[in-house]
């Protein structure tokens, strides 16, 4: 099993290296696409891109590692960012904060057990006039309120099928 | 509240059928002499950026279009991108023409992901009309686009670092001498400039010259997009001639009263009332349009925090002066918040401030300290000698 699933990522990695190229300013694409698919872009897959693009795999551990929206480490399928800065900050993101980990159990720049979700906060998102603002993956949430959060995690456990939107989430901390 | 007027009165695509009927140094001559300035926050000249670039010697030369807007309180390029990607797109094909470049690469920053479809569809629209491509409207003029997602981080925005991260390195800025116009992305030469510049500069070559020199003032000519924030009954994204004062842009958003007004995001500077009369623009208050509203109840020193954990977590930790500067700062805002901060150690720190300004290697470790030194400069009897009893009020 881990030898096919290690088969297959290198498989796609080679298949990306096809599409952007064989060259260094392939690489942040590259590391795109498979943080975006994997959550995760581990040693073994840094091996692979630098063997693709000709380069030591330290040189993309320092890439990967110096962009806050790759990283090497694990995170969840959601990935919830919210906006810490002043306007956002002003217009009641600490209250945000403590619901988003009142009702996932975890704190900022953890993801849950069953990695399904991490949190993280962002810089400036460029939606100060609507604050507070997060994002869940791509999708934008604005004027976000303590009592949003809880639609807003509904909305993402849907997709994981009508059981676990039924999970009680209480977390006695 | 969104207004764009300037931009929704435009013809589209008349600025580019204009430009193909021009040379190339009659369209760079257009856009010199309308004095439009960069909108990035620079301020530096368009027309001058695309002479060099032009000038440069070089089979491939490449437009970047800067979209990684990330300055705190700046959301116009985002507003000017989803209402008028094609004004953009149309003044990076005038630029192409005008430098002779055929490859244009937008920079959109990760966090406008979800912009993304809608912009391959405006330019896949731009490809069937024959507005990119090879042969635009008929003439010899190639061009394309393509866009490269950023990957949150707040320093690509700056030029250099941008091109360090197109080209597949951390962000980590340049030293400049050389400048991208003549050694850019793989080493050629390369215009870089801001969403609402290119998008500025179509609309001078529709409008012509002495039309954007008509508005704003001499030094700063033209009309500039704000994004305008924090406590003010209508905040958005507004259209302003350069020149406004800050006292009747607050009347415009519904902002009179406030405390103090933060021009040109968390690397700006912090404007008391008592300044309210002076003037946005190059020769007075520059900025690249961020206009953050501070009512009468902020605490400076936590707006002042909030800034200064940004730049710590922003610096790129290349040079020194940034990489601790930053952090020093931040912990004497600590000991200013406990009243525990003498006035010969705020001296310190204000002369670090100022060396910081000098010594940094970019324009984010030589402008993350203004707003620690204005507010120092403006606010002092708010921020000294704090006791617990000072700090409730907040
Ligand atoms: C830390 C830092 C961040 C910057 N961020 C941006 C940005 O988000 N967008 C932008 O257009 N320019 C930004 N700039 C300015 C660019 O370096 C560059 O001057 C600008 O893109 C040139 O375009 P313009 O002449 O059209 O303004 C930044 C500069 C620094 C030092
Ligand atoms: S000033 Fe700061 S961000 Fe700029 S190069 Fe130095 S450490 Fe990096």
């Amino acid at each position: 099993m881990l030898m096919t699933g290690r088969e297959r990522l290198a498989g796609e990695i080679q298949a990306l290296a096809e599409k952007y190229g064989k060259q260094h300013s392939a690489l942040i694409p590259i590391v795109q696409e498979i943080k975006q698919k994997y959550r995760q872009v581990d040693s073994f897959a840094m091996q692979i891109i630098a063997d693709q693009l000709g380069i030591h795999p330290v040189e993309v551990y320092s890439v990967v590692s110096f962009y806050a929206f790759l990283g090497s480490q694990a995170q969840g399928k959601y990935i919830i960012r919210l906006c810490r800065t002043i306007s956002c900050d002003m217009q009641g993101k600490d209250r945000v904060m403590r619901q988003l980990e009142n009702d996932l159990g975890i704190k900022f720049g953890e993801t849950t057990k069953d990695g399904k979700f991490s949190l993280e906060w962002a810089n400036c998102m460029g939606m100060c006039d609507q604050g507070p603002a997060l994002l869940v993956n791509e999708k934008l949430h604005t004027r976000v309120t303590p009592e949003k959060v809880h639609e807003i995690l509904e909305e993402c456990r849907r997709s994981f099928g009508v059981h676990a939107t039924e999970q009680k989430e209480v977390h006695l901390v | 509240m969104n207004t764009l007027p300037t931009f929704n009165s435009m013809t589209p695509e008349a600025g580019l059928k204009k430009a193909l009927t021009l040379s190339r140094p009659d369209i760079i001559e257009e856009v010199r002499s309308s004095g439009l300035k960069g909108r990035g926050g620079a301020g530096f000249p368009t027309g001058m950026k695309w002479n060099f670039a032009a000038a440069a010697k070089g089979e491939e030369k490449f437009i970047i279009c800067n979209a990684d807007e990330g300055e705190p309180g700046t959301f116009k390029d985002r507003l000017i991108l989803q209402e008028h990607a094609d004004l953009v797109f149309e003044g990076m094909t005038i630029a192409g023409k005008a430098v002779g470049a055929k490859e244009g690469i937008l920079f959109l920053r990760g966090e406008y992901t979800y912009l993304k479809p809608q912009l391959e569809a405006v330019l896949a629209k731009r490809r069937e009309q024959k507005l990119l491509g090879k042969g635009i409207l008929g003439s010899d003029l190639e061009f394309d686009i393509r866009i490269f997602m950023g990957a949150g981080a707040y320093i690509c925005g700056e030029e250099t670092a941008l091109i360090e991260a197109l080209e597949g390195f951390r962000g980590e800025p340049r030293n400049r001498p050389p400048f991208p116009v003549n050694t850019g992305f793989l080493g050629r030469p390369s215009v870089v400039n801001n969403v609402e510049t290119l998008a500025s500069a179509a609309c001078i070559l529709q409008k012509g010259s002495a039309w954007w020199t008509s508005k704003g003032t001499e030094k700063s000519t033209g009309i500039k997009i704000f994004s305008i924030s924090g406590d003010c009954q209508r905040p958005g994204v507004y259209e302003f001639p350069m020149g406004i004062t800050i006292a009747q842009l607050l009347k415009e958003v519904g902002g009179e009263g406030a405390k103090a007004v933060q021009v040109g995001g968390a690397s700006g500077q912090c404007i008391p009332a008592s300044q309210f009369s002076r003037a946005i623009a190059f020769e007075d208050i520059p900025t690249g349009g961020s206009i953050i509203v501070f009512g009468q109840h902020r605490d400076m020193l936590d707006v002042l925090h909030n800034f200064m954990d940004f730049f710590v977590d922003e610096s790129c930790g290349q040079c020194t002066p940034c990489r601790r500067g930053n952090v020093k700062l931040l912990e004497g805002i600590e000991l200013l918040k406990e009243g525990k901060c003498s006035m010969a150690y705020l001296k310190e720190l204000c002369s670090l401030g100022e060396t910081m300004q000098i010594a940094s290697k970019c324009g984010l470790g030589q402008s993350s300290p203004s707003a620690f030194l204005s507010v120092v400069q403006n606010f002092r009897e708010e921020i000294m000698g704090r006791t617990s009893k000072t700090l409730s009020h907040v």
